[in-house]
């Protein structure tokens, strides 16, 4: 609980540390010329975590951290890498932390198996509602 | 002085609360009626004093009395006054006090003016406000108190997060916790209607304005949260599904599904157990939004208080309310019967279908909100983001969004589909057909696709059930549900087509460089630096033409505030019918060059346009009931009157 609370309170405090003196990615702030790459690579930024913000994700930030990857993900979109891949890299390197979609692990089955409960569940509410005689 | 001044009553409002509990608790009992005389008085005291105590504190930050810890922590002399008065509230000490403020007063306004329920079911619904005011009064006294002194007095205060020095965000708060404390009023007739077991349509009847208040406080207040985090991020997003955006979301579809539900329990005498339980499920929500909010337990851009100790105590006091209301709940359920049954295909059976599925997408974010949590207590830390709420939601809100198109043409008890088939399900389908062939010609994504289908149609069909009516003589209420249903169609008209059609633009400018951004064009025609009273910015000053007209000045901003140190984007928009122009000015690189970021956001204001409408239509149902509430009590004067001069 106290190491979530100190990386709550670095996570606050990193908008003030922030201010680096590096240059940005080259692609942190400049879009692919061509628009069909772009809309491929905004899609993909827009379902990544920025990593030093509190939930946002890498399309929605000014943090450098978010830069860089903002130039990683475009770098690598033009270059002919599936989406996929790129977020599996970064996965890689980051941690599922990094993704905004969950992939389906034994950690994460029971995000994907609630939705499916629910359906069935709300079948069974109506069925039991409106069952046997209620269209008599 | 003042700060003891607002220490003792607030000392003093729970005492009463105390008070409260016991003599409402004792006034149930056969042996304890003598104390129910004092159960209505109490209430409204104890609504003042807590009142006087939150006065107390505006009258501290507005002073900026320094002596007082919370203001010192939280405040700053040279902060503008409009942000010294939302300083109150703009912390967690302030905001726990608004919400046993706001909690109070609402129970004594409920003590003073509801005489329609049994005064049994008045007492246990009291006796319920103190219990869940109590644990809120100790909260604040023993690990949060607002008045705590600070010795020695500091020379000038911490200031207030430049994030919040906003005027859209020195009111979004209060206006959501107005909507989870009213939501608590509403649980709380359900107590009442539980402990005397008489849950019935007076006790729907009393509990609905509260429910369509406390629904139209969260509307209101959601729609604002999103319009802020929209313009003052400086991203062009407008909802992150950030767990805090979901602790407001929560309480509010549990809200929608109550009040429908109220509403079939007060009109048809059905629905019982379902409409308490809902009921339950929204002051839950509340109490996990309140929670999720103030424990500091998450990480996002709201989560501004941090305290392990008031986490914990939090959870305590949402283990005992939540605990306590399934118990009850559990307790009194089977003597609860369903009432009055009716068939599928009736209003009734569409409003149980979207119940269900209001409470299944109430599920599904819940569970999506809470499992980062979980996993990392079990030591994995995942992120839980739009790529899962969007589709998992769509699966329950399409069917729920099409079954809302028909519900409202139903007749209730028993229908048949083909009798509104030919003159209102056709031309509502056409209209979707008409939106799917748009979106496939538009190369656009699946869900924008749908949404902008589904748009049309429930736009059509939700203005159906006025066709054939004097316009003039339609209640308040069907007004209220039009265009409140309306405006989710005109709101999901905006989300899809923001999503589908917004054009990005990033670029490197220099002064007099012109940037097209879809069918605008931008000049940069200089970069002066400003001052504010607390913060100094870099100012742009830019021209747009749309498609070639006149030109709009514009003067977005890029904000250093010092106390405590902070960069901020202060977008500038332009807004035309059509849609929305967004600049945001960023650093400047080292070739002087600066960093502007530019959208155009087709139709994007329809999405807070629609969810102003949803809140107008509380208002005009809200309107409607009071109204006739007191109606019926003046007719119900004269009667007692006439027959009193009858009698002499």
């Amino acid at each position: 609980m106290r190491l979530v609370l100190a990386m709550v309170a670095l996570l606050l405090a990193a908008p003030v540390q922030a201010q680096d003196t590096l240059p940005p990615a080259p692609y942190a702030y400049r879009q692919l010329d061509d628009p069909a790459l772009e809309a491929k690579a905004q899609a993909l930024m827009l379902t990544l975590r920025c990593l030093k913000c509190q939930s946002q994700s890498i399309a929605d930030s000014d943090a450098p951290m978010a830069g860089d990857m903002r130039s990683q993900v475009r770098q690598r979109i033009a270059a002919g890498e599936d989406p996929e891949a790129i977020r599996a890299w970064l996965v890689e390197r980051y941690g599922d932390y990094v993704s905004y979609a969950p992939r389906v692990t034994a950690l994460t089955w029971p995000l994907f198996a609630v939705p499916a409960a629910l359906l069935a569940l709300a079948a069974l509410l109506l069925r039991k509602r409106f069952g046997g005689k209620a269209n008599a | 002085m003042i700060a003891e001044l607002g220490l003792a009553a607030l000392w003093l409002a729970a005492a009463l609360a105390a008070l409260q509990l016991i003599a409402g608790s004792l006034g149930l009992t056969a042996r304890g009626q003598t104390l129910a005389g004092v159960v209505r008085p109490v209430a409204v005291v104890q609504g003042l004093l807590a009142l006087v105590a939150f006065a107390a504190l505006v009258v501290l930050f507005c002073q900026t009395d320094l002596s007082v810890k919370l203001v010192a922590m939280n405040s700053h002399s040279a902060k503008p006054f409009i942000f010294k008065l939302a300083g109150t509230w703009g912390n967690h000490e302030g905001s726990m006090l608004l919400w046993v403020t706001v909690m109070g007063l609402a129970g004594g306004f409920v003590a003073l003016v509801e005489r329609r329920l049994p005064e049994r079911a008045m007492l246990a619904t009291l006796a319920g406000q103190a219990f869940v005011s109590l644990g809120f009064y100790a909260f604040l006294l023993i690990s949060s108190n607002p008045f705590e002194r600070l010795n020695p007095v500091p020379a000038e205060g911490q200031g207030l997060h430049p994030l919040l020095q906003d005027i859209g965000l020195a009111f979004h708060p209060p206006t959501l916790y107005l909507g989870y404390v009213v939501i608590s009023i509403a649980f709380i007739f359900a107590i009442g209607a539980l402990v005397t077991r008489e849950v019935g349509p007076a006790f729907a009847r009393a509990m609905r304005p509260w429910v369509l208040g406390a629904w139209m406080f969260l509307t209101v207040g959601i729609t604002a949260g999103s319009y802020w985090a929209y313009y003052e991020l400086g991203w062009g997003g407008w909802w992150f599904w950030d767990p805090v955006e979901n602790a407001s979301l929560m309480p509010w579809l549990a809200a929608t599904a109550l009040l429908h539900s109220a509403s079939v329990l007060a009109a048809r005498n059905a629905l019982r157990a379902w409409t308490v339980m809902l009921g339950v499920v929204a002051f839950s929500m509340s109490m996990v939004g309140t929670f999720l909010v103030r424990s500091g337990i998450l990480t996002s851009v709201h989560a501004f208080a941090v305290d392990p100790e008031r986490g914990s105590f939090i959870l305590a006091l949402l283990a005992i309310n939540i605990g306590g209301a399934l118990t009850l709940f559990g307790l009194r359920a089977s003597s609860v019967t369903e009432g009055e049954r009716f068939a599928v295909v009736s209003r009734e059976g569409a409003l149980v279908f979207n119940n269900v599925m209001l409470s299944a997408i109430l599920g599904i974010v819940l569970f999506g909100t809470l499992y980062p949590l979980l996993a990392e207590a079990m030591g994995a830390k995942v992120s839980v983001g739009p790529p899962y709420f969007n589709p998992m939601g769509a699966l329950f809100a399409v069917p729920m969004l099409i079954v809302m198109a028909v519900g409202p043409l139903l007749r209730w008890r028993r229908d048949r589909l083909s009798r509104i088939r030919g003159g209102l399900i056709v031309p509502a389908l056409r209209v979707v057909l008409a939106g799917v062939g748009l979106g496939i010609a538009a190369h656009i994504g699946l869900l924008p696709h749908i949404g902008l289908a589904l748009a049309g149609g429930l736009a059509l069909a939700s203005l159906l059930p006025l066709r054939g009516r004097n316009l003039l003589r339609t209640p308040l209420p069907v007004w209220g549900m039009v265009v409140a249903h309306f405006g989710i169609a005109v709101s999901l008209f905006g989300m899809a087509s923001e999503s589908a059609f917004s054009v990005e633009q990033l670029v490197a400018a220099r002064v007099g460089d012109v940037m097209p951004v879809g069918p605008w064009q931008v000049r940069l025609d200089r970069i002066d630096p400003v001052a504010g009273p607390n913060w100094t910015a870099m100012e742009a000053r830019m021209y747009a033409r749309y498609q070639g007209g006149a030109p709009v000045e514009i003067h977005p901003q890029a904000r250093f505030f010092w106390t405590p140190p902070q960069q901020t984007s202060e977008s500038a928009l332009v807004t035309r019918w059509n849609g929305q122009l967004y600049a945001v000015v960023g650093d400047q690189a080292e070739d002087g060059r600066w960093q502007m970021r530019l959208w155009w956001k087709p139709f994007a204001p329809m999405i807070w346009l629609g969810g102003l409408l949803v809140g107008l239509g509380g208002l005009l149902a809200l309107l409607g009931r009071v109204a006739s509430d007191l109606r019926r009590i003046s007719a119900r004067h004269k009667i007692a009157f006439r027959r009193e001069r009858q009698g002499r």
